[in-house]
């Protein structure tokens, strides 16, 4: 390695972590962080729940305090952007006009939400999206006071964790998604099926199969309306919009690296250009869990690569296989998903979905994928474990009466990831 | 106010005032103290933040509830019957002198 050092473009949960693994592991080069944001790296998690509630404070969000990075000499660069990569010459060239020479560069640039391609959705005021500490400040001003009527438009994660916060505070919530299903592609139908019972119980009025067509303001350039396909109109003072995100690839393409819904990377996380790595929401990885490349949008994923290019930075390289695992919280349902559950062609489930405790075994050709757990924790993490060594767990013995994964907790295993 | 020591499985000792409400968790990220991940922010979900109470502990630890008790089970590291999730435990005055050794490893 030679003196100029790490780069790592993106200060956010992968960013972050990166730096503080290539100093966990002794790394003592010259480390660049760059973020566009004005603050601190910070979780990103609460902002759809604590934060906005006000259970926890922005302060509470860092990750780590500002003198961490005096404490590691990790050069925080905030609010600043990288605007582009000059491979030959290993620089990033930053918006502010500096550069900054690399040997290393990591490229955790996350992804933005989508937007909504229907007429007044990019024009009026009142019509949100949620990524970042800024958007859930607005938010939070926002869903702070008397009862407004919120319509959240898809029912992914972000969506039904705001509308549950928006219930707790007291709002009327209408959830409409395009899907015959919430969160389709994610979950197993018992799954989303006790997720949208829940909300219903809660008074949220969730639409499925549902399009919307427009967006309709007042005279002021404020949303009012909410318009579907059918022509229903839903009253709304405030429209958020989760219908998922979009990698932040353009750094990369401009640079000729090779991009596909988020840039291409190896095994071991690397670019087509072997000094540049990339990872978290922005990378596109070959899962031997799923047996594909995948891109996978969650604080494990980010961390587990994070740990996983500092190790090759550090001229240990090593596979990433960690097991992706994942969590959501909604009203008192605390939803964990160990592995990957696409693809399965049978699940077993164990507990009571309407007792509000169970858990959903997915197996694909009679090999478990992953689980699927709302207030069984213990199946999460022993799930977990059992997916990092290859489980031999069958099904049949999931569905044998009186079935508890805890006697399994035995199964030798090793290390499950780089750390 | 409590005295922490969180020791490391290197033999580093790192000996830090931790402020209540702060848990043992947020106590070792806010002295930049690593070997504990806490990859949910301590929301007893990921079982990243695991520690081992010392064995000479006579300090009244908070009971554990359920949810911990089975988060344990997927920790990294084996847990034992000193397991505890560091974002579960509140520091107190209560808890001056607390000695927690960190695992092997978090994920
Ligand atoms: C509201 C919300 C709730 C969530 N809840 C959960 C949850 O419960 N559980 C879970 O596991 N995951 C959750 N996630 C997902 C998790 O937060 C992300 O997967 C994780 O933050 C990804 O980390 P990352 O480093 O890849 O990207 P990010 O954390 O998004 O960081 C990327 C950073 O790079 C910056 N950036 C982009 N381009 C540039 C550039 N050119 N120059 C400089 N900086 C740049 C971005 O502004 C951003 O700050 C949630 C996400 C959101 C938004
Ligand atoms: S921080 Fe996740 S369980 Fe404690």
């Amino acid at each position: 390695m030679g003196p100029r050092g790490v780069v790592v473009v993106g200060a956010g949960q992968g960013g972050l972590d990166t730096a503080a693994a290539l100093r966990g592991r002794g790394y003592t080069g010259r480390i660049t962080l760059v973020g566009d944001e004005p603050v601190v790296p910070y979780q990103r998690p609460p902002l759809s729940k604590g934060f906005l509630t006000g259970a926890m404070t922005a302060g509470e969000l860092e990750l780590r305090p500002r003198s961490f990075f005096a404490a590691h000499d990790i050069e925080l660069v905030s609010g600043n952007r990288a605007a582009k990569i000059d491979r030959e010459g290993r620089t990033v060239l930053l918006e502010s006009g500096t550069s900054l020479p690399y040997d290393r560069l990591v490229l955790a640039t996350g992804a933005r939400p989508r937007t909504l391609p229907v007429p007044g959705a990019a024009a009026l005021s009142g019509v949100l999206t949620l990524r970042g500490l800024a958007d859930a400040e607005r938010l939070r001003e926002r869903l702070t006071g008397p009862p407004r009527r919120l319509v959240v438009v898809g029912a992914g994660f972000i969506g039904l964790e705001l509308a549950a916060t928006a219930r707790k505070l007291g709002h009327e919530v209408t959830v409409v998604e395009a899907q015959a299903r919430a969160l389709a592609r994610a979950l197993t139908p018992v799954m989303s099926a006790r997720l949208v019972a829940e909300h219903l119980d809660a008074g949220v009025r969730v639409l499925l199969s549902r399009e919307v067509t427009a967006l309709w303001g007042d005279s002021s350039g404020r949303v009012e309306v909410v318009e579907l396909d059918g022509g229903e109109r839903v009253p709304a003072d405030l429209v958020v919009v989760g219908v998922g995100v979009l990698p932040n690839t353009e750094l990369a393409a401009a640079a000729g690296l090779q991009v596909g819904d988020g840039v291409i990377v190896d095994a071991h996380l690397r670019t087509d250009d072997p000094d540049i790595h990339a990872l978290g929401d922005c990378a596109r990885f070959p899962s031997p869990h799923a047996g594909r490349h995948v891109r996978l949008e969650s604080v494990q994923n980010a961390s587990g690569q994070a740990a996983c290019v500092a190790a090759a930075i550090c001229g240990e390289p090593v596979a990433y296989t960690a097991v992706p695992w994942f969590w959501s919280e909604q009203y008192a349902l605390r939803l964990q998903i160990a592995g990957l559950t696409a693809g399965h062609d049978e699940t077993v489930v164990v507990g009571d979905p309407d007792g509000g405790r169970f858990s959903v075994f997915c197996f694909r050709e009679g090999r478990l994928t992953g689980v699927e757990s709302v207030n069984r924790p213990a199946d999460h993490g022993i799930a977990r474990r059992l997916l990092a060594t290859g489980s031999d767990l069958a099904p049949d013995e999931v569905r044998r009466p009186g079935f508890d994964l805890k006697t399994h907790v035995h199964t030798p295993r090793e290390r499950l990831s780089h750390a | 106010m409590a005295k922490i020591t969180y020791k490391h499985p290197s033999g580093t000792v790192t000996i830090v005032d931790v402020e209540a409400p702060n848990t043992v968790m947020r106590g070792a990220k806010l002295n930049n103290i690593e070997g504990i991940e806490a990859q949910c922010g301590g929301s007893a979900q990921c079982g990243t933040c695991h520690v081992y109470i010392d064995e000479a502990n006579e300090l009244p630890l908070p009971a554990m509830d359920s949810v911990e008790d089975d988060v344990l089970y997927g920790t990294a590291c084996d847990r034992t019957e000193r397991s505890r999730l560091s974002c579960q435990l509140p520091v107190s005055d209560e808890l001056d002198g607390l000695v927690v050794h960190l695992p092997e490893a978090q994920s």
